[in-house]
């Protein structure tokens, strides 16, 4: 089941005029700003198939930056997004391109600053729905609707026992839970979806663990 | 749990509850949060509605010009009296345009099932509500029943005009609020569900081809026509009548159609109505480019 709460379907309440292409591209952004932990500097927005087609009339465009800004559905600010990003210093390049995606509403957004950058493919499923495909290279699937957690490790034995023994220790229930690696033996994402939001003394925690490499969470 | 319309019809009626009763049983299963707590976030959604209906009704447009205005024009006819359909049918038709036309501008709305489609549900609830002059926590309920369909069509099938066509979206809002409309009015579970497919069944097919990529034309009149096929199928459902093919044959139905449609008429604004002279044109006006 894709759609698990009524207010999937009645709601969110949002800012016209596209659930899919306004909405929803404002939470795939808004997830990017989320796992990046901060305002990045600039930020390289490719759109695919219906959103390429329609972005311009739809605002998909500014959507996407007012979820890097952070802003909610229903964010009133939504509509001058690009304007303030820029007034901010942020620079936007979009891309239309000319790829063939599984879905055909598909985001590629790459943000950054001088400490780092982020790459994150986000779909828009309808109804303001989105599910995160891909994350710095590792496939993923994350609704974005849950408070989550990734954790960037070594693909090795006793790595996911490990983060699961200590969210157990501070009662933390795990909603859903996948392990992707790009090679075997090498760099691996686990992507974990819970029911509350999470302390950072447990992220630290965490980060500590053996092979452990990285820790950030989305917050609900 | 219910995975289907014919799943949802038999919890409620074996219990001897209504189809909103169940939606807010599942979605506190679910999400473990209280009874209070589900149903006021959908207040909060229902007021979003009124606000959106409000405005639309004192007259908005849209920036690029297309869109606005309508819900005023029917509204003033509708006063005049001389209509030939019927009062509360127009008066959810302008409604269902009222809320699009602000969702075109830009505006704050509530989706449901989807922003382009956002106008048939409240549309029909608010004119219904002059008729049947339903308690603010019926009217709370008619959102559990819409949200209840939506839920199953959005699982089963689909509720994206990218993925399924306007089918999908109009289609999916109008089917739902025929099938609230029939629970305000006291119909049966099963009558809800026949609401639901008769619906859903004249909706088939239809695709989604904004002009411009614009959710302005052709949406906001097809949120009116998906708001008077609603209360037509409500009334018809009311009356005994029965869909030949059961409600979720009709749904997979529709994915099934949304799966064959070409790209062109899955909201990429290549085909159908954007892909006509005019359309074009305005396209041309609205971004000073035209492209193939």
């Amino acid at each position: 089941m894709k759609y698990k709460s009524v207010f999937d379907i009645i709601g969110p309440v949002m800012i016209g005029p596209s659930s899919s292409h306004t909405a929803g591209a404002a939470r795939i952004g808004r997830v990017a700003r989320s796992l990046f932990g901060r305002e990045p500097k600039w930020a390289n927005i490719s759109l695919y198939g219906s959103f390429r087609e329609t972005y311009k009339g739809h605002g998909t465009d500014v959507a996407i930056v007012g979820g890097i800004l952070d802003f909610d559905t229903d964010d009133i600010r939504i509509i001058n997004a690009i304007k303030i990003a820029e007034e901010r210093g942020m620079k936007l390049n979009f891309i239309e391109e000319d790829a063939v995606t599984d879905h055909p509403n598909t985001a590629r957004i790459i943000i950054g600053d001088e400490q780092g950058e982020l790459e994150l493919v986000g779909i828009s499923i309808g109804g303001g729905k989105i599910e995160i495909t891909e994350l710095n290279g590792f496939e993923l699937k994350l609704s974005g609707n849950h408070p989550a957690i990734l954790v960037v490790h070594n693909d090795r034995f006793g790595a996911i026992a490990g983060v699961s023994n200590i969210l157990a220790q501070y009662e933390i229930n795990i909603g859903h839970m996948e392990v992707s690696r790009k090679e075997k033996g090498k760099l691996a994402l686990m992507t974990i979806e819970v029911d509350q939001n999470i302390e950072n003394k447990i992220l630290n925690e965490i980060e500590q663990l053996p092979h452990v490499l990285k820790v950030t969470k989305i917050v609900d | 749990m219910f995975r289907n319309v014919s799943e949802l019809v038999d919890l409620a009626t074996n219990q001897n509850k209504k189809i909103s009763e169940i939606m807010i049983e599942q979605e506190m299963t679910v999400t473990g949060r209280t009874r209070e707590e589900i149903f006021s976030q959908m207040d909060k959604n229902l007021r979003v509605m009124e606000e959106a209906v409000e405005r639309g009704i004192r007259g908005v447009k849209s920036h690029s010009g297309l869109t606005g205005g309508d819900a005023v024009l029917l509204q003033k006819y509708i006063e005049k009296g001389n209509f030939l359909t019927g009062k509360t049918i127009l008066d959810a038709v302008s409604k269902a345009v009222a809320t699009n036309e602000v969702n075109a501008a830009m505006g704050t709305i509530c989706a449901t099932p989807t922003a382009g489609s956002a106008g048939v549900v409240p549309g029909t609830l608010f004119a219904v509500q002059k008729k049947l002059k339903p308690t603010r926590s019926e009217m709370v309920a008619f959102l559990f029943t819409a949200g209840a369909f939506g839920y199953v069509v959005a699982n089963n099938a689909s509720i994206s005009g990218a993925a399924g066509g306007c089918q999908a979206e109009v289609g999916s809002a109008a089917g739902m609020a025929a099938a609230a409309i029939v629970e305000m009015a006291g119909g049966t579970p099963a009558q809800c569900a026949e609401a639901m497919a008769i619906t859903l069944k004249n909706m088939l097919g239809l695709v989604c081809d904004p002009v411009a990529g614009l959710v302005e034309v052709p949406c906001v009149k097809r949120n009116a026509m998906g708001a008077a096929n609603a209360m037509v199928a409500a009334d018809m459902a009311l009356a005994g009548i029965t869909s030949r093919i059961p409600c979720d044959e009709v749904i997979d139905a529709m994915y099934k159609i949304g799966q064959s449609m070409p790209v062109a008429l899955r909201e990429t604004a290549q085909g159908g109505l954007a892909d006509t002279p005019t359309g074009r044109l305005l396209q041309a006006k609205i971004f000073g480019i035209v492209r193939d």
